[in-house]
């Protein structure tokens, strides 16, 4: 009783602290269901089996630390990519910075428009996905988002767009704490790829709703870097129907807190849904990917590829869980979760988990933490690779299936050279 | 000229002496082989030379060209011109043949203060000496001996010889499992390579080898020392009798 008390009294500052937003019909009641589901839940707190790994006490704070503003030379990620650009700065969109939202297949629209109006499309998405992913495990966060975001982008792609869609989070306020929710939703045989970059804010949350029609296919590639002492928790729910496509691929480089939650579900037959993740964390680093794969069809295909590099005190957790429903026959799930420690100051923290409630079926998982391989790494010195060159070879061949989820090649390269700069940077 | 002198290897870990005073020279140009029994040093030997971690030298010295190898970095020792075929070359899952060579040979060329190949000119290079060991263009995009049979890895040691042109090259038992037509392969890698400012030291436990690579000088190796030196003839001795002979003399 007292443990709840506490939690609704943290709950109502946070409330205040970022209250929910005015709109039309549609999206009041969101975001009035949206509060209710979280009071009923409560902030999480460390007893929380979810939260074991995770300190939630910077994101349960009513508001954030200031977080400095990191200002490098570096190219920003995706510069070179020929895409469709769309700028929020501290959480609000910047249609100076932004290209003119107009693409071929595509319907693009501001969630602070949208919310002006009575109804909209998105009313059967926001805050829908969201909430479905809140059994079996509460997701607080993310019912929050929903309450009070005040900005987003509201996609609907009906056919096949031919340049990526890019979100920019830019952070330029040191105290910045920003809720941004988007909506993707594509329609029957539509294809798409969604870019995101960017720190976003001191703190950041984004919820991220994808609903993938028979068919379609949709492919995520995001970069959480440059800043180091930003916090970020995300979500990303997605809905696959069948015959549907679905990868993601997030590199994140430093940042003192990120917790990036997937919550995948497969509502149609012979649907596809691979989602990587490779973390780079140097000293005050905690970075956490939490996955929950549903299969509620038949013959779907799961992949979970998380890679973590961490070193001097930085720390990785995963907790990744594939739930086989009754019925989802022929599914094939995967899942690896992997860490290389440079050093023996750093900690990775896993909790692989699979729930199978179908007899034919074919799931795997792996969690491993482990040094440089020594045998390798003398192989290469002994070939004339200086140290520091075969231990940056031997780091990008520890990620390397992770960075396989992307399909596209540039973007592949984009990454793989982000990578190499960090490194080199660390020299 | 490859100088080995007096040297006293142990382990790191543990009190074990494994080196016990090894003499060794290998004059520019020749090719000498060691052969020895099961667990008496020539792996350790070779490690030591390249620099691997896990030993101690207690005494003693080794010097490529008066260069003192002890005192350098693997890498180092590399660009200085020090090759091992190693007995059990490595898998590295996730970095590609190519990415390998590549950058191996411009890490080299770098320490030795010239500038990097050019991707046409690695890639010809590459090409021709591949194409020499009859090692296809699949094999060097696949990661570094990962899903290579015995054989395929023992050519691949011998094309990164090739390529990285050493001036003092080890070659660790390159010779076990090697098919015939693979034995020969290598050993025409290898004597291609033969030149006037190159020296070989061929570890092997056969004569069939050095039938295809003549040594100029042959040394016994047992117990962690050179028991006996001598000429290719000591190499077919060892053939017809064992190492029983060689080795009472000593007892
Ligand atoms: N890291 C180690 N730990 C324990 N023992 C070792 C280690 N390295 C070498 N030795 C021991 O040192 C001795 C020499 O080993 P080494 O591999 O050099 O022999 P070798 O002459 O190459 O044998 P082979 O002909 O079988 O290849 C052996 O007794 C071996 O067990
Ligand atoms: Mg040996």
């Amino acid at each position: 009783m007292a443990v709840a008390k506490a939690k609704s009294a943290g709950l109502e500052e946070r409330l205040a602290a970022c209250p929910v937003p005015a709109g039309g019909r549609w999206i009041s009641a969101a975001r009035k269901a949206a509060v209710a589901r979280l009071q009923a839940m409560g902030l999480p707190d460390r007893r929380d089996e979810y939260w074991r790994f995770t300190r939630p006490d910077a994101l349960n704070s009513a508001s954030p630390a200031p977080a400095a503003v990191f200002e490098n030379s570096e190219k920003p990620v995706f510069d070179d990519i020929d895409r469709l650009k769309l700028v929020f700065t501290d959480g609000r969109f910047d249609a100076a910075a932004s290209d003119d939202p107009v693409l071929a297949g595509v319907e693009i629209t501001r969630l602070e428009e949208a919310a002006k109006s009575d109804i909209h499309w998105a009313r059967d998405l926001y805050g829908v996905l969201e909430e479905a992913g809140q059994t079996p495990v509460a997701r607080p966060f993310a019912a929050l988002n929903t309450a009070c975001a005040t900005d987003g982008i509201l996609i609907r792609v009906s056919g096949r767009v031919n340049r990526p869609i890019s979100l920019v989070y830019n952070h330029k306020s040191d105290a910045s704490d920003v809720n941004l929710h988007h909506i993707i939703q594509l329609e029957e045989g539509a294809e798409m790829t969604l870019l995101e970059n960017g720190p976003g804010a001191a703190r950041f949350s984004k919820v991220l709703e994808v609903d993938i029609a028979k068919g379609a296919s949709f492919h995520h590639i995001r970069a959480q870097g440059r800043d180091h002492e930003r916090l970020a928790i995300t979500h990303l729910f997605v809905r696959l129907a069948e015959e549907s496509r679905f990868k993601s691929f997030t590199l994140t480089a430093n940042g003192r807190l990120t917790r990036n939650e997937a919550v995948i579900t497969f509502t149609g037959d012979n649907a596809v849904a691979h989602v990587a993740g490779a973390a780079l964390g140097d000293g005050d680093f905690h970075h956490d990917d939490t996955v929950f794969v549903t299969h509620d069809a038949e013959t779907c295909e799961s992949r979970q590829v998380f890679k973590k590099v961490l070193r001097n005190g930085a720390v990785g957790v995963f907790q990744g869980k594939i739930l086989v429903k009754p019925g989802a026959q022929k599914t094939d799930g995967y899942q690896m979760s992997q860490a290389l420690m440079l050093d023996d100051d750093s900690q990775f923290l896993a909790k692989p988990e699979l729930e199978i409630y179908a007899d034919d079926v074919i799931c795997s998982h792996g969690s491993t933490t482990g040094a440089i391989d020594e045998e390798a790494f003398f192989y290469l010195r002994s070939r004339g690779v200086p140290a520091k060159t075969a231990e940056d070879l031997l780091v990008l061949a520890f990620l390397a299936t992770a960075l396989e989820e992307i399909e596209d090649a540039a973007i592949a390269e984009d990454m793989r050279s982000r990578l190499e700069g960090w490194l080199e940077r660390r020299r | 000229m490859l100088e080995i002198k007096d040297l006293h290897v142990k382990l790191d870990e543990e009190d074990k002496q494994i080196l016990k005073g090894v003499n060794l020279t290998v004059p520019t140009g020749k090719v000498h082989a060691i052969m020895g029994p099961n667990g008496s040093g020539k792996s350790t030997l070779s490690y030591v030379l390249a620099g691997r971690e896990g030993y101690e030298v207690t005494q003693g010295s080794a010097t490529l060209d008066g260069v003192d190898l002890l005192d350098l970095d693997p890498e180092e020792r590399a660009a200085e011109g020090l090759f091992l075929a190693f007995q059990y070359p490595v898998e590295i899952p996730g970095v590609s043949n190519m990415t390998f060579l590549r950058t191996a040979v411009n890490a080299q060329r770098k320490a030795r203060g010239e500038e990097p190949l050019s991707a046409t000119d690695f890639l010809k290079l590459v090409r021709a000496k591949a194409k020499a060991l009859k090692i296809d263009a699949d094999m060097l995009k696949r990661p570094v001996n990962v899903g290579f049979s015995g054989g395929e890895k023992k050519r691949n040691e011998i094309l990164q010889m090739a390529i990285l042109a050493p001036k003092m090259c080890i070659l660790d038992e390159t010779d076990s499992g090697l098919d015939v037509d693979a034995m020969k392969l290598v050993a025409e890698g290898v004597n291609a390579l033969r030149a006037p400012d190159r020296s070989f030291l061929v570890i092997t436990h056969y004569q069939r080898l050095l039938d295809h690579i003549e040594p100029d000088v042959v040394h016994i190796m047992a117990d962690g020392r050179i028991v006996k030196t001598g000429g290719p003839e000591l190499a077919l001795e060892v053939e017809h009798n064992g190492y029983a002979d060689i080795l009472e003399e000593f007892a």
